[in-house]
């Protein structure tokens, strides 16, 4: 290896790199956009439930039920006398929940009977309708205890109750989590998107060949190659960094170095990935359309960023494990929410560097055997 | 003209047709990847570590706990014995949520007060947070009412509950409906965004542009083409869904196919204009991510459209994606009222119509 021919082709490469507005555009604009987008975008936070209340006779009973559901930030309350309007607005989805208290309502609650309340919850979304219906479990039960005790009478049965806590973010904002994320996004679209397409267009246009008359290695030609966009990839993650911290408040408790070299080696397995693709293909519309399905897609699903792989079938969960973006996002969320965890931190690093060198491994037995 | 443009059409075809690796890459990947994903955006929690750590002597809390261990979302429970256990196995994803009981608590309800569990939740997994918080406090209510009744005691209010449309919770059936919105438009916009670039890149273009064939009708010749594509990989992935997933089709399949020969117009006409737009391959496969990725974060796939502040409702009114969320997930599921989809055709046909004429513009002053 020579570092002159290796610096030269470098050069090349990065003024070819900077040159295109499209390699600024995906450094310096996606990273941001992203990390805005799921800022304020994307929330799991408890969002407002729109419920119909069917009121079939109101009375002073009712009222007061609708009050309280009223009261709580939960739910944005409609009242009808009517299920119909409500059924149909329910079909088309714009209600998450009907409540509907029966004409002999009051009647049967001041006998002290058990008043029958329906509630009809949208199943469109199953975790929705998990949360609105024991939300206004909980609301009717609470309800009722007020009544009990506002007509003078002792609670009947003490009950048990939960008082939730939420570690590592307490206000449960899921921007904490899905901003740290994204860098892991970001650097998979750099690595493995960007080179392969750059490697690709040198053999679809022939100007590979070309490259490999003249005294260069392969080997001085991959490096020359790929070092500009490890290192691209590495601005776009400080940069990253800072505009999560600085701008969208999201708490950063461990060690920078360390979530940097985490950073550096996961950039490996991605860099890997795009020349390992690129290398097979040799064509740059297939190459993208590949390297989206084996590096973005599985890098968004199975990685724990957005869905939870805890809750997948097994199969899925074990090929997580083939997945470097898993163990990144894995430190990423870690080192921004909890801080330095070693016992998360060690496993995920060695992970990382055992796929980079694998990687490579493989790339450079089948580039020696096709490019020979 | 129209033969012109019909030569043009086949040829397209004929050129998807033969390459062996785009015929894979677009008419029998998204089919293999419904599949794939669907089962992996499925949100249930399940096979769950639950850390108990009892400072509470009574019986109370050992029957609560025994209800946990009754639940299927729980697959494991470790007890432990201080509260800087409880930190560790958190910090190191050992467990997901820990139940903490204090020193009085089968106290306290002996003496006829109420007494408080405390449940931790991991902030990392704030939407897993969230599902077992709901999963828990059913486990509790549930508990209560057996006090209550143990006591002989009647609640004055009885609940019945009851789920419409997809009654046993599914979460394929709410799974899929989006993921086939969302993978059609991948197609849509594979097929189209990297076209032109390609020929343009390639040097075929020159061909194009001195044959007889005007701007328009090289455009009108690349859609069709596109559309047929992407309408035939729709199909295989609806009858997949049908076959393999157990996902019911409830509403009307012409009201679904006209919303979606309106929704690819527009996700072409997008491609067309990134295509159009972009001097290389790279250049619009950039472009295209740097649409495609916002575009589907902002369309109701992930999180709901409500829950967004309303300057990015008012974006994700203007995707395409977003319409076509909705058309499908009230076909699959629900009998929608029939102006639940026209209220999201005309949207789209707004939007394929402005994002058509841009790429027909922008590209006739590229070749100008």
């Amino acid at each position: 290896m020579m570092f002159s021919r290796f610096m030269a082709i470098m050069r090349k490469e990065t003024r070819q790199a900077v040159r295109d507005p499209s390699t600024l555009m995906i450094a310096g604009l996606l990273p941001v956009m992203l990390i805005f987008l799921f800022g304020y975008a994307v929330s799991f936070d408890p969002r407002q439930f729109s419920v119909g209340v069917v009121v079939e006779q109101p009375t002073g009973e009712t009222e007061s039920l609708v009050a309280s559901l009223r009261n709580t930030p939960y739910f944005e309350i409609k009242t009808a006398s009517d299920r119909a309007a409500f059924e149909t607005n329910m079909a088309a989805g714009e209600l998450d929940a009907i409540i509907v208290l029966p004409q002999n309502f009051s009647t049967i609650a001041l006998r002290g009977e058990a008043a029958p309340i329906q509630i009809l919850v949208d199943g469109g979304d199953p975790n929705t309708a998990g949360l609105v219906g024991s939300y206004v479990e909980l609301l009717v039960q609470n309800w009722l205890e007020q009544e009990w005790l506002a007509r003078g009478q002792p609670p009947l049965v003490p009950l048990v109750s939960i008082e939730p806590r939420v570690w590592f973010n307490a206000e449960i904002s899921s921007r904490n989590y899905l901003v740290p994320g994204s860098v892991a996004i970001t650097l998979t679209i750099i690595g493995s998107l960007l080179t392969a397409l750059v490697v690709a267009r040198e053999w679809e246009r022939g100007t590979m060949e070309a490259l490999l008359a003249t005294p260069v290695s392969p080997l001085e030609l991959l490096l020359g190659k790929l070092v500009p966009y490890f290192v691209l990839g590495l601005g776009s993650f400080v940069l990253s960094v800072f505009v999560a911290v600085a701008f969208f408040d999201v708490p950063f408790r461990g060690s920078f170095l360390a979530l940097s070299l985490a950073a550096a080696l996961f950039m490996l397995c991605s860099l890997g990935q795009g020349l390992l693709v690129s290398t097979l293909t040799r064509n740059q519309l297939v190459a993208a359309q590949v390297v989206a399905m084996l590096a973005f897609l599985p890098a968004f699903y199975f990685s724990n960023f957005v869905f939870e792989l805890d809750s997948m079938p097994l199969a899925l969960q074990l090929l997580s494990y083939a997945i470097p973006a898993r163990f990144f996002v894995s430190t990423l969320q870690t080192q921004f929410l909890a801080g330095n965890v070693w016992g998360v931190l060690l496993p995920d690093l060695a992970a990382l560097a055992i796929f980079a060198i694998v990687i490579f491994a493989v790339c450079a037995l089948l580039t020696r055997t096709r490019l020979d | 003209m129209w033969q012109r443009i019909y030569a043009l059409i086949v040829k397209e075809l004929l050129a998807s047709a033969r390459d062996p690796k785009t015929r894979w890459v677009v008419l029998f990947s998204p089919p293999f990847l419904l599949l794939i994903y669907a089962f992996a955006i499925t949100q249930e929690v399940s096979d769950v570590t639950l850390a108990v750590y009892n400072q509470d002597q009574g019986n109370a809390s050992v029957e609560l706990i025994s209800r946990f261990e009754g639940a299927t979302v729980f697959d494991e429970i470790i007890y432990l014995r201080s509260d800087a256990d409880v930190a560790r196995s958190i910090d190191a994803h050992r467990a997901t949520l820990a139940l903490r009981f204090g020193e009085d608590f089968s106290r306290r309800l002996a003496r006829g007060e109420s007494a408080q569990a405390q449940l931790i939740l991991d902030g990392r997994r704030s939407n897993t947070a969230q599902i077992l918080l709901g999963y828990s406090s059913r486990i509790v209510a549930a508990y209560n009412e057996e006090r209550i009744d143990r006591l002989g005691a009647t609640p004055p209010v009885r609940l019945v509950q009851r789920i419409w449309f997809n009654p046993n919770l599914e979460p394929l059936w709410s799974a899929v409906p989006t993921l086939f919105a969302v993978l059609v438009a991948v197609v849509g916009f594979m097929v189209s965004s990297l076209s032109i670039a390609r020929e343009r890149e390639l040097g075929t273009f020159e061909q194009l542009l001195v044959s007889p064939l005007r701007p328009l009708e090289i455009l009108i010749g690349k859609s069709v083409p596109a559309l047929l594509i992407a309408l035939a990989s729709a199909s295989a992935m609806l009858v997949l869904g049908l076959l393999f997933l157990d996902v019911p089709i409830r509403g009307s399949l012409a009201l679904l196919f006209l919303g979606m020969v309106i929704y690819l117009a527009a996700i072409i006409g997008i491609g067309l204009f990134i295509s159009s737009l972009a001097k290389t391959q790279q250049q619009a496969v950039i472009g295209l991510f740097m649409y495609l990725v916002p575009a589907v974060l902002i369309s109701g796939y992930a999180t709901p459209v409500e829950n967004m502040p309303d300057w990015l409702q008012g974006l994700a009114a203007a995707t395409p994606i977003t319409h076509f969320i909705v058309i499908s997930k009230a076909v699959y599921l629900r009998e929608a009222p029939l102006w639940l989809y026209f209220s999201h055709i005309w949207p789209m046909v707004l939007i394929a119509a402005t994002s058509l004429w841009a790429a027909t513009w922008l590209f006739r002053r590229r070749t100008g």
